[in-house]
């Protein structure tokens, strides 16, 4: 493992430790560092506290927020709430893995420029449907506009 | 000209998406050059979610003329000029882009209390909270009353848990202040994981204070001294509005030790959910706070007796919470002399779907649905025809037109197969299919059960399995009743909220729309030309000019035709995408 990743697992060891060993605050925490839970960590910090890493599987695998997986540059997330749902989201998503060459059950463009992903609801109902582009919000979208939106992260991707 | 001029831009979630930033910049460059010193100011404290609750029409932007107040809609970058030379310098509002009555129609029939203060205070100021009387009922709590005192009054007032349930909220406490213990907590639900619901996060963003001045009250009438709010990490806004609010609060004594030179002491810490719906029950929402897999467990006991640590424990949504100051403000009788007989106060709705006015509202209990969706929400979009409304996300049910005069509250709701949920409200129109509608809560449903009961664990696959062949034509003549078979069975014996209720979205579709039902098995159609499987995509010959966009959009290649004449698609090669009848300009495309 490298000294820098060390460094800063030691740093959210200690954390895990004032925070009473909450596992869901520590796999928050790798992943806030790492941008996904590496099986490395998982398995650095088992060894570490003694606890079995198939309890840290466990949680992260329970829920949603965590990533076992590297993700792309650029997040896009379409929104799959009610809402979005009567005003057309399945069709700006098929669209998009269309245009990111998406096999089935992939999320993460070949290139590791998109990663494309749904959540239940973003809480802005009112302007359904909508997406976001590594939070920003675009509301009232059609598949058309969506693909425009995208060539600007293709052209100058985001820091 | 007038020296005192103020403007405010709509900055919620609708306000960026529409341009709100833009808009900003633009008021600020004209100003300056036309050399006007004006207040220019983010409006919209709800940041993130919706102004004043009418985000639709964003980029909402007022402006202030010697306090006279014009509201402008639907405002761009590109319109800032003329606002500024014919209003502002010339001091005549321009006309053409002044809300309309419309505008004033969304808001005359609401009735605020708990979003009275939201999108008018700012909520990273507690001085702004207290200007408005904030944490007076806290105050009046200590002084005045003793903790039964406190259960007796909101038991008085009617209160029912705003997360769904719709249990009484005084009785809840009551419960937990007879259990002796020598620790007690308090937990604010804010894991508001609907689809389609986002009540909870624009209280929090808006007022948060609020919430905080609840719980405190919560804590002193059932004897706790700590307390936490579990919210979803998805709403960063929130999160950050919260802890700003909390060491506000502790810095003002409002929480810590001796609060208000009494003896009861109260701190609340602030627990990030990590994304799963079943977390909004009680018994999984403990588990996560603890650090474990999100899981239900059976009741009794309840954590009124063994819940956070194994310590007695009051769990209670953001939206009653919120209620909580003005109840002990304004005291139990004016609380109960809002709403229906049964429900009492008002309830916060997320109105959204197919209707002209979307955004959040806040209407007294028992208001019938339809002054919410005709007067408040300014009927069906594009004058189609209104076909159901959709309550309580996942859990709850559509709700037909025939009840459109129902009264809205917890009774009513359960009475005709929904339920209030935490209150989102979906409208629906002629051109949404009702076993989509039931398959796509299924999914969801399915996906988020935790997986510990088998009922709702392999109940709710099975049921979606059948709803996905009924939508791909391949339903068989017994699926109806196999669906009301398996839904009532799940119903009956799953463990949690979860999976109780569950199957409501198919047992209320199967109940009001049971010939949708009937189409898509016996006659392999779908009357509102959802179902893509269903569906034949075909030019009509005399609308079709032969331009070609058609073809060109068709990733299947399954169009064929001359420039300018007629075109054709292929069944046999057709993926049912859309995309031509998306493209067409004349209309040439239908789908049935």
């Amino acid at each position: 493992m490298e000294s820098s990743m060390l460094t800063k697992l030691n740093t959210i060891h200690s954390h895990f430790n004032n925070n009473g060993g909450n596992i869901i605050s520590a796999l928050q925490d790798i992943q806030s560092e790492f941008g996904y839970i590496p099986e490395d960590a998982v398995y650095w910090f088992s060894d570490k506290t003694g606890i079995p890493a198939s309890k840290f599987f466990g949680v992260a695998t329970f829920y949603s927020q965590f990533y076992l997986k590297p993700r792309g540059k650029n997040i896009i997330t379409a929104c799959c709430g009610t809402a979005c749902h009567v005003k057309g989201s399945d069709r700006i998503i098929f669209r998009l893995q269309d245009e990111l060459s998406l096999a089935k059950g992939e999320d993460t463009t070949g290139d590791g420029l998109f990663t494309l992903e749904k959540v239940a609801c973003v809480g802005a109902c009112s302007i359904a449907p909508v997406m976001l582009v590594n939070q920003k919000v675009y509301g009232k979208m059609t598949p058309d506009k969506m693909v425009k939106e995208l060539k600007t992260y293709e052209e100058s991707p985001s820091e | 000209m007038s020296n005192n001029i103020k403007i405010n831009v709509c900055m919620g979630t609708g306000g960026i998406a529409a341009g709100g930033d833009e808009v900003m910049a633009a008021f600020d460059l004209e100003l300056r050059k036309a050399g006007l010193e004006a207040d220019v100011e983010k409006h919209c404290a709800v940041h993130r979610v919706g102004c004043r609750g009418f985000c639709a029409r964003d980029v909402l932007v007022d402006v202030s003329v010697d306090d006279v107040r014009t509201t402008y809609q639907y405002i761009k970058a590109d319109m800032v000029p003329r606002l500024v030379e014919e209003h502002i310098i010339g001091g005549v509002p321009v006309e053409d882009w002044v809300v309309g009555q419309d505008y004033h129609d969304f808001h005359d029939r609401q009735e605020k209390v708990v979003l009275a203060d939201c999108g008018q205070i700012d909520p990273e100021d507690i001085q702004a909270y207290l200007d408005v009387d904030g944490y007076k009922g806290i105050v009046k709590a200590l002084s005045e009353m003793s903790p039964a005192e406190v259960i007796e009054c909101v038991k008085a007032s009617g209160l029912k848990g705003r997360g769904g349930a719709g249990f009484p909220t005084g009785m809840k406490w009551q419960f937990c202040a007879a259990n002796k213990s020598d620790r007690k907590y308090v937990i604010c639900n804010a894991d508001e994981g609907d689809p389609g619901a986002f009540m909870d996060r624009s209280v929090i963003e808006g007022n948060p204070h609020a919430v905080i001045e609840g719980m405190s009250i919560a804590a002193y009438a059932i004897g706790a001294a700590e307390g936490y709010v579990y919210i979803r990490a998805e709403y960063p806004l929130a999160v950050e509005r919260l802890h700003k609010a909390l060491s506000q609060a502790r810095a003002h004594g409002f929480l810590g030790k001796a609060i208000h030179g009494t003896s009861f002491d109260f701190d609340i810490k602030v627990k990030l959910g990590a994304g799963a719906f079943v977390c909004g029950e009680e018994t999984a929402l403990i588990a996560s706070i603890e650090g474990q897999r999100g899981m239900p467990r059976a009741k009794p006991p309840f954590p009124a007796a063994k819940g956070l640590w194994g310590k007695p424990t009051v769990i209670n949504n953001v939206e009653t919470l919120a209620n909580l100051p003005f109840i002990l403000r304004k005291g139990a009788e004016w609380f109960a002399s809002l709403g229906s007989e049964t429900s009492k106060g008002t309830k916060v709705f997320a109105l959204t779907g197919k209707i002209c006015n979307t955004g959040l509202i806040e209407v007294p209990m028992g208001i019938p649905l339809k002054e919410i969706i005709y007067d408040i929400g300014g009927g069906i979009e594009g004058d189609r025809l209104f076909k159901a409304v959709q309550t309580g996300g996942p859990s709850g049910g559509c709700i037909p037109v025939e009840h459109i005069d129902l009264p809205v509250d917890y009774e009513n709701l359960l009475k005709v197969g929904s339920m209030m949920g935490s209150g989102g409200m979906v409208v629906l129109d002629e051109n949404d299919c009702m076993v989509n509608i039931s398959k796509f809560f299924l999914e969801f449903t399915q996906s988020e059960s935790c997986g510990k009961c088998t009922p709702c664990r392999i109940g709710t696959k099975r049921l979606l399995e059948v709803l996905t062949r009924i939508t791909e034509g391949k339903g068989k003549k017994t699926d109806i009743d196999l669906l009301l078979d398996m839904a009532n069975d799940i119903k009956d014996t799953s463990l949690c909220g979860l999976g109780m209720s569950a199957p409501n979205p198919v047992l209320s579709t199967i109940k009001y729309f049971r010939h949708e039902y009937e189409a898509h098995i016996n006659d392999k159609r779908c009357p509102a030309a959802v179902c893509r499987s269903l569906l034949t995509f075909t030019v009509i010959e005399n609308l079709c000019k032969g331009c070609g966009m058609c073809l060109r959009a068709c990733p299947a290649g399954a169009i064929t035709g001359e420039k300018k004449k007629p075109h054709y698609i292929d069944t046999s090669l057709c993926v049912k995408c859309g995309a031509c009848f998306d493209v067409c300009k004349f209309k040439s495309v239908i789908k049935e």
